[in-house]
C-alpha cells in the first residue's frame, strides 16, 4: 500500500473515531448540559434516607441543580447525613426544605429542593435544617392499617 | 597476512536439557580466511553460529570476537558487536512485508543517519554486486529461490560487515545457483576483506571456495585442514561425507533394531 | 490409579498456566520498557493502526448497526408490555454505551486483528525473521511488538465508540423509523439517561483495558508460539480463546466496581 493512501486511511480511522465519541458525549450523552462549573457543598440530615444513593440527583422546581457526593449515618444523633454539591449558579435561601422524592411510581430516589422566604442564602458548608424524609412502604402500609383499624372501630 | 584469528573458540561445552551437545570445541578463524564448518544435520553446528553471534552462552569455555568475549556483553555491547557482522540465515529470512529495496536498506536506516540519496545508491550498488539490480520494488514472496537467497546476501553485507555468517547458505538451489551463490561468497569475502564462516553439508559447492575445514560428528571436532587436505583425507567419517558413501561410520540402518528377529525369521 | 493421574494432570496445568501469565507479565513490562521507539517514529505505529483499526472498521460498524438494531426490537417488545417505549432510547444507549460498545467491539478485535497478529509474528518467528532482525542488532520487541501494542491500544476505544454510535443509530432506525416511537423521547430521555462521566467515560475506559488485555494477549501468543504450521495454528486459537475470557472477566470486574455501590 502506498505510503500517502496508509496515512490517510488511518486519519480517516482516527478523525471517524474521535467523531463517534463526541456524538456519544453530546448527542447521546449530556455532556452539553453538563457544567464542568463551579459548585458549592451543602449538608442536610435526614431520618430515613429510603432508597437515596450517592450520585443522585438534587433538583428544584424539576431542575437539576446538583448532585449527591456522599451518605453517611451521625452517629450522634443516629440520622442520615447527606453532604450535597450544588452549581454555583444556584442560591438557595436559608430557609430551603430538602425533601427526599420519588421519580415516577417506582423510580429513582433524589432530592427535592423547596426554597422559602428568606433573603439570606446559604453558604458553601451551610446545612439544610428542615428536612423530609423519605417515604418507606412498610411505614405507609403500617399508618393506613393503623388507619383502618381505627375507623373500623 | 595477518593470521590473527578474528573468532576464536577456547573449549567450549554446551548442554541443553542436561543433553551435551558441544563437546570441548577449539577452533580459530583467522581474518581474511573463508572457512567452512560440515557436519550431520544435528552435529552441532548452527548452535556454534549461534554462540559466535552471542545469542547462546556456552556453559564452559569461551567465544572471543574481535578480541571480545562476546556472551559477556551487555546489551548495548552485543548490539554494537553484531552491527560489525552480518548474518545470511537459512533460506534468507527476507522481511516478507518489505520489498527488495527496503530489505536492503534496512540495517542503513536503522543503525546510520545517512540521507535517502545516499541510501539509495547505496542499496543500488549491494543490489548489482550480487547480480540483482532491478528487483528493488519487488516483494520477497515473487523471488525465485535463488534470488532471495542473494537479495539476502545483499541484505547481510548492507553495512560491510568484517565476520560474515552462512547458515546453510547452499540448501534447496538449482545448480546455477548454487555455483552463483558459493562465488559470491568468495567474491564478497576478498572484496570486504571479511572472514567468512560457512555452516553447510554441501560439500562439492564448499570445498570449490573455502580456505579451510572444520568436521563435526556429536559436538566434537574430528577433522580440520585445508580443502586438499580434506579431499584426500583417511580419516573414515571424512571419507564417507566427502563421497557421499551410504555406509560407513554413519551406519544406513538405525541403531539397535533386531529386523529379522521382528518378522521371526530365524538368523 | 487414574484419579491420581487425572490430578497430577490438572496440577501440572494448573502450574503451566501460572508460568505462562508470569511470562506473559515479563513480555508485557519489556513491550512497555521498549516502547520509545513507537512514538519516536510514529510511522510505524500508524502503519500498525492501519491494519488493525482500519481493517476491522467494516465488521465494527455493520456488527454495531446489527446490534443496535437487535436492541431496538428486543427492547420495544419489552417495554411495550409496561407502557414505558419512550424509554427506548436509553435502554438502547445505555447498553451499549456501557456493556455492549466496548464488549463486543473487544471481542470482534480479538478474532479479526488480534489473531491476526498472532499468525504475523508467530510466522515472522518461525521463517526466522526475528532471529535475523536480533542478529542485526534491532530489537525485534522495539521494533515489530511495541507499535502493534499501541496500534491496538489507541484502536480499541475509537473502535468501541464507532460500535456504540453505529448502535445507537441502528437502534433509532428500528425504533424510531420503523416501528414509530416518538423520536422527541428517545433522544431526551437517552441524553437525561447517559451521563458523560459515569457512562461514555467509563465505557471507555473499559475498551482501552480491553485493548491493552486483547493486545498483550495476541502479541504474546505469537511470539511464543512453536515454530511450527501446528504451532502457529493453536497459537492463533489461544489468543481468540483466552482473548474472550479475559475480556469477559475483566468487564465483570470492571463493571462491579464501576457500577456497582
Amino acid at each position: 500500500m502506498e505510503r500517502s493512501t496508509l496515512d490517510l486511511w488511518v486519519g480517516i480511522f482516527v478523525v471517524a473515531g474521535i467523531a463517534a465519541l463526541v456524538v456519544l458525549a453530546f448527542k447521546v450523552g449530556n455532556l452539553s448540559t453538563y457544567n464542568v462549573s463551579e459548585s458549592y457543598s451543602l449538608q442536610a440530615n435526614f431520618s430515613n434516607i429510603g432508597g437515596l444513593k450517592a450520585q443522585a440527583s438534587i433538583k428544584s422546581a424539576g431542575v437539576l441543580v446538583g448532585r449527591v457526593t456522599s451518605i453517611s449515618l451521625d452517629t450522634k444523633q443516629y440520622e442520615a447525613k447527606v453532604l450535597m454539591s450544588i452549581d454555583s449558579r444556584y442560591q438557595f435561601p436559608k430557609d430551603t426544605i430538602g425533601k427526599i422524592l420519588t421519580s415516577g411510581l417506582l423510580g429513582e430516589q433524589y432530592i427535592g429542593l423547596d426554597p422559602g422566604g428568606d433573603t439570606v442564602m446559604l453558604k458553601s458548608g451551610d446545612e439544610i435544617k428542615q428536612t423530609q424524609s423519605a417515604v418507606v412502604l412498610e411505614d405507609m402500609i403500617g399508618k393506613f392499617l393503623y388507619n383502618k383499624a381505627e375507623t373500623g372501630k | 597476512m595477518s593470521t590473527e584469528a578474528l573468532v576464536e573458540i577456547s573449549n567450549v561445552n554446551f548442554a541443553y536439557d542436561s543433553r551435551a551437545i558441544l563437546k570441548g570445541i577449539n577452533m580459530s578463524f583467522p581474518k581474511g580466511k573463508l572457512i567452512a564448518i560440515m557436519g550431520l544435520s544435528g552435529c552441532g553446528k548452527t548452535t556454534l553460529l549461534r554462540h559466535i553471534g552471542g545469542v547462546l552462552k556456552p556453559t564452559k569455555g569461551y567465544v572471543k570476537v574481535d578480541g571480545q568475549i562476546i556472551h559477556d556483553l551487555d546489551q548495548e555491547g552485543l548490539y554494537k558487536m553484531r552491527r560489525k557482522m552480518g548474518m545470511l540465515f537459512q533460506f534468507g529470512a527476507l522481511f516478507t512485508d518489505m520489498t527488495v529495496f527496503d530489505n536492503v536498506a534496512f540495517q542503513m536506516r536503522e543503525h546510520t543517519d545517512l540521507p535517502e540519496e545516499i541510501i539509495h545508491d547505496l542499496v543500488m550498488m549491494k543490489l548489482h554486486a550480487v547480480g540483482l539490480y532491478g528487483t528493488q520494488d519487488l516483494f520477497p514472496a515473487e523471488l525465485s529461490g535463488g534470488m532471495a537467497r542473494r537479495v539476502a546476501l545483499a541484505r547481510t553485507i548492507a553495512l560491510d560487515p568484517m565476520l560474515i555468517m552462512y547458515d546453510e547458505p547452499f540448501a534447496g538451489l538449482d545448480p546455477i545457483s548454487l555455483t552463483v551463490v558459493g562465488e559470491l561468497i568468495r567474491r564478497l569475502n576478498d572484496a570486504l576483506g571479511a572472514t567468512s564462516i560457512v555452516v553447510t553439508h554441501d560439500v562439492q559447492e564448499s570445498l570449490k571456495i573455502v580456505d579451510y575445514v572444520y568436521f563435526i560428528s556429536n559436538g566434537a571436532i574430528i577433522a580440520e585442514g585445508s580443502a586438499d587436505e580434506i579431499r584426500n583425507s583417511d580419516e573414515a567419517f571424512v571419507r564417507q561425507f566427502v563421497h557421499g558413501e551410504m555406509d560407513g561410520p554413519i551406519p544406513f540402518h538405525y541403531p539397535g533394531a533386531n529386523f529379522s528377529k521382528d518378522l521371526g525369521v530365524r538368523v | 490409579m487414574a484419579l491420581v493421574s487425572s490430578l497430577r494432570g490438572i496440577g501440572s496445568r494448573v502450574v503451566n498456566a501460572v508460568w505462562r501469565i508470569g511470562y506473559a507479565s515479563r513480555f508485557f513490562l519489556m513491550t512497555l520498557y521498549y516502547s520509545g521507539l513507537s512514538f519516536r517514529r510514529f510511522r510505524l505505529t500508524v502503519r500498525e493502526i492501519f491494519f488493525s483499526g482500519v481493517m476491522s472498521l467494516i465488521i465494527i460498524i455493520v456488527a454495531g448497526m446489527f446490534v443496535g438494531m437487535v436492541l431496538g426490537l428486543q427492547g420495544y417488545e419489552t417495554l411495550k408490555r409496561y407502557g414505558s417505549e419512550s424509554a427506548l432510547g436509553s435502554l438502547v444507549a445505555l447498553s451499549l454505551v456501557r456493556e455492549l460498545g466496548p464488549v463486543l467491539a473487544a471481542l470482534l478485535f480479538a478474532s479479526r486483528a488480534g489473531s491476526a497478529m498472532t499468525a504475523e509474528i508467530g510466522l515472522m518467528k518461525a521463517t526466522e525473521q526475528i532471529s535475523a532482525m536480533e542478529m542485526m542488532a534491532v530489537n525485534p520487541i522495539a521494533r515489530v511488538v511495541a507499535p502493534r501494542f499501541w496500534a491496538g491500544v489507541i484502536s480499541m476505544p475509537l473502535l468501541a465508540a464507532m460500535f456504540s454510535a453505529m448502535g445507537v443509530f441502528g437502534g433509532y432506525v428500528v425504533g424510531v423509523v420503523l416501528i414509530g416511537v416518538d423520536e422527541g423521547s428517545f433522544w431526551s430521555q437517552m441524553q437525561g439517561a447517559v451521563d458523560f462521566r459515569h457512562d461514555v467515560m467509563n465505557g471507555v475506559i473499559k475498551s482501552l483495558v480491553f485493548g491493552v488485555a486483547v493486545t498483550v494477549i495476541s502479541l504474546f501468543e505469537g511470539y511464543d508460539a512453536p515454530p511450527t504450521a501446528e504451532g502457529v495454528s493453536g497459537a492463533t486459537t489461544r489468543t481468540v480463546v483466552e482473548s474472550s475470557l479475559a475480556i469477559l472477566m475483566l468487564d465483570f470486574m470492571l463493571t462491579a466496581f464501576m457500577f456497582g455501590e
